[in-house]
Order: C-alpha cells, then sequence, then structure tokens
C-alpha cells in the first residue's frame, strides 16, 4: 500500500503545506499540536476539502483538485479511529461494532466479528452500552469498529492522547497486535515520542504545516532536533531485539540485539518474542575504556560515527555499536576531557533502572481479559 | 362518579372528535416540523431570520387572526383552499380536517422549536464518525441523528398535541363550532357556558379535558425516560 499526498490548505493564519509518500506497515504523523497533522489526517479522510492538491492511495484518487475529484468520505473505505472514541451512545458495543458492515459491500468484507473482538479482547463487553465502558475499552472498541468496516487504510487520530498512563499501557499492545496481525495499513497521528518509537514503521515529521523529515522510524527518532522541544529528552535509539531469556531471580529479562545483550527490568514476553526498545539518548553515558566496577549492566563495545552539537551546552554522540547506532547525549566538557572524535573506540553504558515501560513496552497482559 | 362518565351523544363526539383532531394535528405536523427544524438548526441561508419568526407567528398573534389568515388562505375560496378542493378534493372549511389544520398551526412552533433545540445538542462529530464508516449522509441521519433526537421529537409531539387539545379561538374562527364535525372539547365547553344550566355539562367536559392531557403528559414523560435510559448519553 501506498499514501501519497500533496495537498496545500489553508485555516485561518495557518498554512498546511505537506507532501509525503509512505508505503510503511505503520506510517507515525509526528509533531507537536498545531503543527497540522490532525488537519491532514482529517484531508485524508475525507472530513475537510482540501484548497489544493492531490491524495492517493494505492493508486486510487481521493481528491484531486485539478481534475476536480472529490470522494466523498462515505465512499473512501478509509477507517478513522478518532481522539474521542465516539462510539454511538443508542447502540451497545455489538452494534457499534456492526454499524460499518452494513455499508460495506459483502465482496470486500474481510474483517471478521470474531477475529476482530479476540483481537481486541473485547468479548465480554458486547451487551453493554458505550457509556458503561472505561476510557481504554472505549478506544478498543472504536478500534474495532473501525476495523469491521473493512477499510483499505486505517486512520488513528491521537487515539491515546485522552487517556492515562495506565490505559495507554493497555492499549498499545494491542495497536502493536493490530500492526502486526492484520494487512491493514495504518496511519498514526501522534506527539508523544514513545508511542510512535513503539509503533511506527515509518515516520512523517510535520512542523509548523510543513513536512520537515520522513523516513523509517530507527533513523527518526535519532534526529533530536527534529523532536518537539517538551518530547527532545525521549529521543534516542530505536533497537528491535529478541528477548532472548528472563532472569528470574534478579527480575530481569535479557534481550538480544545487534549491539549486544541488553538487560532490561523483567518484560512479560515469552523468550523468542520480539521486543522493540528505545534507548534515550539522555540515559546514555561514555567510556573510553572497559569500564570496571560499575553498577551499570549494559556496556556496548562500538565507535563513534556521528558528533553533532546538541540543544544548550550539550553534544550528541552517534556510536556504531556492530551495526546499531546507539544515540548519546553527553556535555560539551565530557566531550572535551575524554576527547571524544569520530572514529574513536568507545563503550556506550547504560542501566538496566533507566529502561521502563515507556521505552521496553508492557506487552500483552498473559491472560488476555475476554 | 357516574354522573362523570354518563355524557350525553353530543358530549361523546365532542371528546372522540378532540382526540382525532388532536392526533392527525400531531402526526401532520411532524414530517414538515422535522425538515423546519433542520433547517433552522444546521441551513444557512439567506432570509432564515425570516423563516424563524414565521414559524413562530401563531405563537404570538392572536389566535383569531391566525383563525381568520387561514379562513383566507384555506377557505373555500381562498387560493390554497380552492386549489387542493380543486385538485385533491381536501376541503377545509367547516370540516374536522380544518379543525386539524387549525390546532396543526398553532402547536407548530412549539413542535420545531423543541425538535430544533434537540437537533441542535446533537454531537455532529457523531455523524462524522458514521460517516468514515460509510454511512451515506441520508443513513447518518436515520441511524444516528433521528435516534439521538428521539427525547426531544416526543416532547416536541406531545406538546403539539397538548396545544391541539387546548386549541380554540384559531378553530372556531376558522371552521366555526359546529357538533359532531368541528366541535372539540374546548368549543363544546364553551357552547356549555352559555346556554343555561349548562354548569354540569362544563365541569364534566373540563374535568375529561383535564384527564387527557394528564395522561398524555405523563405518557410523554415516561417515554421521554425510557428513552432516556435506552441512550446515557456521557
Amino acid at each position: 500500500m501506498t499514501l501519497s499526498v500533496d495537498i496545500r490548505h489553508r485555516l485561518g493564519d495557518f498554512a498546511l503545506e505537506a507532501g509525503f509518500e509512505s508505503a510503511g506497515r505503520l506510517t507515525a504523523l509526528f509533531g507537536p499540536s498545531g503543527s497540522g497533522k490532525s488537519t491532514l489526517i482529517n484531508l485524508i479522510a475525507g472530513l475537510i476539502r482540501p484548497d489544493k492538491g492531490r491524495i492517493a492511495v494505492d493508486g486510487r484518487v481521493l481528491v484531486d483538485t485539478e481534475a476536480r475529484i472529490f470522494v466523498p468520505m462515505h465512499k473512501r473505505r478509509i477507517g478513522m479511529v478518532f481522539q474521542d472514541a465516539r462510539l454511538f451512545p443508542h447502540m451497545s458495543v455489538a452494534g457499534n461494532l456492526r454499524y460499518g458492515r452494513w455499508f460495506t459491500p459483502s465482496s470486500e468484507r474481510y474483517a471478521k466479528m470474531d477475529a476482530v473482538v479476540d483481537l481486541l479482547g473485547i468479548g465480554h463487553l458486547l451487551d453493554r452500552r458505550p457509556a458503561k465502558l472505561s476510557g481504554g475499552e472505549k478506544q478498543r472498541v472504536a478500534i474495532g469498529r473501525a476495523l469491521l468496516a473493512s477499510p483499505k487504510l486505517l486512520l488513528m487520530d491521537e487515539p491515546l492522547a485522552s487517556l492515562d498512563e495506565a490505559r495507554k499501557a493497555e492499549i498499545l499492545p494491542y495497536i502493536e497486535r493490530l500492526r502486526d496481525e492484520t494487512k491493514i495499513p495504518i496511519a498514526y497521528v501522534s506527539h508523544s515520542v514513545a508511542e510512535v518509537a513503539r509503533l511506527a514503521s515509518d515516520v512523517v515529521v510535520l512542523s509548523q504545516g510543513k513536512v520537515a523529515a520522513a523516513g523509517p522510524t530507527e533513523a527518526i527518532m535519532q534526529r533530536l532536533d527534529l523532536l518537539p522541544a517538551e518530547e527532545r529528552g525521549e529521543g534516542g535509539a530505536v533497537l528491535d531485539t529478541k528477548v532472548l531469556r528472563h532472569d528470574e531471580a534478579f527480575g530481569m529479562t535479557v534481550l538480544a540485539s545487534q549491539a549486544g545483550e541488553i538487560r532490561v527490568p523483567k518484560l512479560a514476553q515469552a523468550a523468542g518474542a520480539p521486543v522493540r526498545i528505545r534507548i534515550r539518548a539522555r540515559d546514555v553515558m561514555i567510556a573510553t575504556e572497559q569500564p570496571a566496577g560499575l553498577s551499570a549492566l549494559n556496556i556496548l563495545a562500538g565507535t563513534i560515527t556521528a558528533v553533532r552539537p546538541g540543544i544548550g551546552p550539550t553534544v550528541e554522540i552517534a556510536i556504531n555499536c556492530n551495526g546499531a547506532i546507539v544515540l548519546a547525549r553527553i556535555t560539551e566538557q565530557s566531550k572535551h576531557t575524554l576527547r571524544l572524535a569520530l572514529g574513536r573506540q568507545v563503550f556506550a553504558v547504560i542501566k538496566t533502572v533507566s529502561f521502563d515501560s515507556a521505552t521496553t513496552g508492557a506487552g500483552l497482559p498473559v491472560e488476555a481479559d475476554g | 362518579m357516574n354522573w362523570l362518565l354518563d355524557l350525553t351523544p353530543d358530549e361523546w363526539n365532542a371528546v372522540r372528535l378532540s382526540i382525532k383532531v388532536a392526533s392527525v394535528a400531531m402526526i401532520a405536523s411532524l414530517p414538515p416540523g422535522i425538515l423546519l427544524a433542520l433547517l433552522l438548526a444546521r441551513g444557512r441561508f439567506w432570509g432564515k431570520t425570516l423563516l424563524n419568526g414565521l414559524v413562530h407567528l401563531p405563537l404570538i398573534l392572536p389566535p383569531v387572526v391566525t383563525g381568520y389568515l387561514l379562513l383566507l388562505t384555506f377557505g373555500r375560496r381562498g387560493p390554497a383552499g380552492a386549489f387542493l378542493a380543486e385538485h385533491f378534493g381536501i376541503v377545509f372549511s367547516f370540516r374536522w380536517t380544518g379543525a386539524a389544520l387549525a390546532c396543526g398551526v398553532m402547536g407548530f412552533p412549539l413542535m420545531v422549536r423543541a425538535i430544533r433545540l434537540s437537533i441542535e445538542a446533537v454531537d455532529r462529530k457523531m455523524e462524522a464518525a458514521a460517516g468514515t464508516l460509510g454511512a451515506n449522509p441520508l443513513w447518518v441521519f436515520a441511524t444516528i441523528t433521528l435516534p439521538l433526537i428521539l427525547p426531544g421529537l416526543i416532547a416536541g409531539a406531545i406538546l403539539s398535541f397538548a396545544k391541539a387539545m387546548g386549541e380554540f379561538g384559531a378553530t372556531i374562527t376558522f371552521v366555526s363550532n359546529i357538533p359532531n364535525e368541528t366541535q372539540t372539547l374546548p368549543s363544546a365547553i364553551y357552547t356549555f357556558t352559555q346556554v343555561p344550566g349548562g354548569d354540569e355539562g362544563a365541569l364534566r367536559l373540563t374535568l375529561i379535558s383535564i384527564a387527557i392531557s394528564m395522561v398524555a403528559l405523563i405518557a410523554s414523560e415516561v417515554l421521554a425516560r425510557r428513552v432516556g435510559r435506552r441512550m446515557d448519553i456521557e
């Protein structure tokens, strides 16, 4: 699937001028609030009509102002999950889930009720009214409702933004599952580094109505300069790892990554399961010799491949550890004292404790409810 | 208690006629009422204020004036009345249908107002959500908007019914006070008060009209509460 967008749209003082193409499994539209990401997704869904431009999904033109094409939203077959779940209050959960099916030609219905209910763990909620659901449950039902219309593309507009941390942690695994177990391409709007790093295969960074950068998640997350100021501390390397084993005695999980073994606080996933982790640049120390007598458990050997000025009195140093790039953010002074420069052999040091659920993810509960 | 139900045939007819007239007025006003409420709540067009004023006119004008205007337009010689009689065989003047028309017109502003308020309260984001799920605007209206405004619809319908049960001025001006044809409860009560010894009949019909109004009101409350509970809007 390819999503191609080239749009100019004016809303009062705000001008959106965005062009990008993405063929990712889950493309994140990422940027601070006011950067135009929600406008963009509303344009794709057909909720707004652009002043100028073209939008196509898999070659099917949805909007082309020059050719005077505008497919109305009910004919686009694009699912949408809103920040506020927007479940229909006068229908039960089952009624909400079935709603989109009526309008999907039977030859194009690929989503199965049972499979979707299982995928999202909402089997025990079917008879309830939306008002009786928690925020997290509502959002899961909203995702299911969009899926059951058998969309060609699923748009998610900050689906977690109005939830507290516990509820977010409850839903994230389901979205991962959606990404991995279904074939529907997803475009996901978010301003959170944690969500994007964990979920996205590709990222489109928006800033003041323009596309600031676009590319694979691993590359974008290392560009701390692209991240919104309040999220900059969250930036760093994104590594795809596998669970190697659990260390029951010390309550830790050992992950195998390209950079070497990484010890994190114990995870729920079974051995062999894929886990994507994020190593915040600010959590990485640099040693010029193999450290001894150090409490930190993760010591990765590597070579400095980039030194960039950071924000304030800091520098960002990229270390190639056996092919995986680990990013460290340290002070100018340390760089100066240690004489860190391109090509230098160093050790990246990361405390196990600096990993948390936001950077390692929580995984699905072992016994999913329902 | 017996004297209360011991009605003369004419009195019974007045009761039956009143219920018939009010029901027809209510049901016939619903489709145009919904349409106008939608137009006023959602539409953006030139002359909206004027249309709104026009809809509310029967509320402000003396009922006699409304009745007289109806007589002028829908009477046998009126432009609309002549047209309808000629092409559709619908006659309003001095018929119970005319009473229903007068009652419908008098209750119309109340109905439109109640429905309009409930339409304005509908969260349009719900409708957008239904649109992204593949529902075209007509389906969105039928499956989302209409159920969400149901309490307002019921309230509007009952208000219109209640108004019709009590309508007097416009009806008597437009279609007069003919027993068994246009003599509704209020007209019958009025007639009783005009003849010596009619007090007992007037009181009987008064009590009956109170009872009917109360039943309608309670029924609407119960219905609205049921619908409300079913919806349980957050």
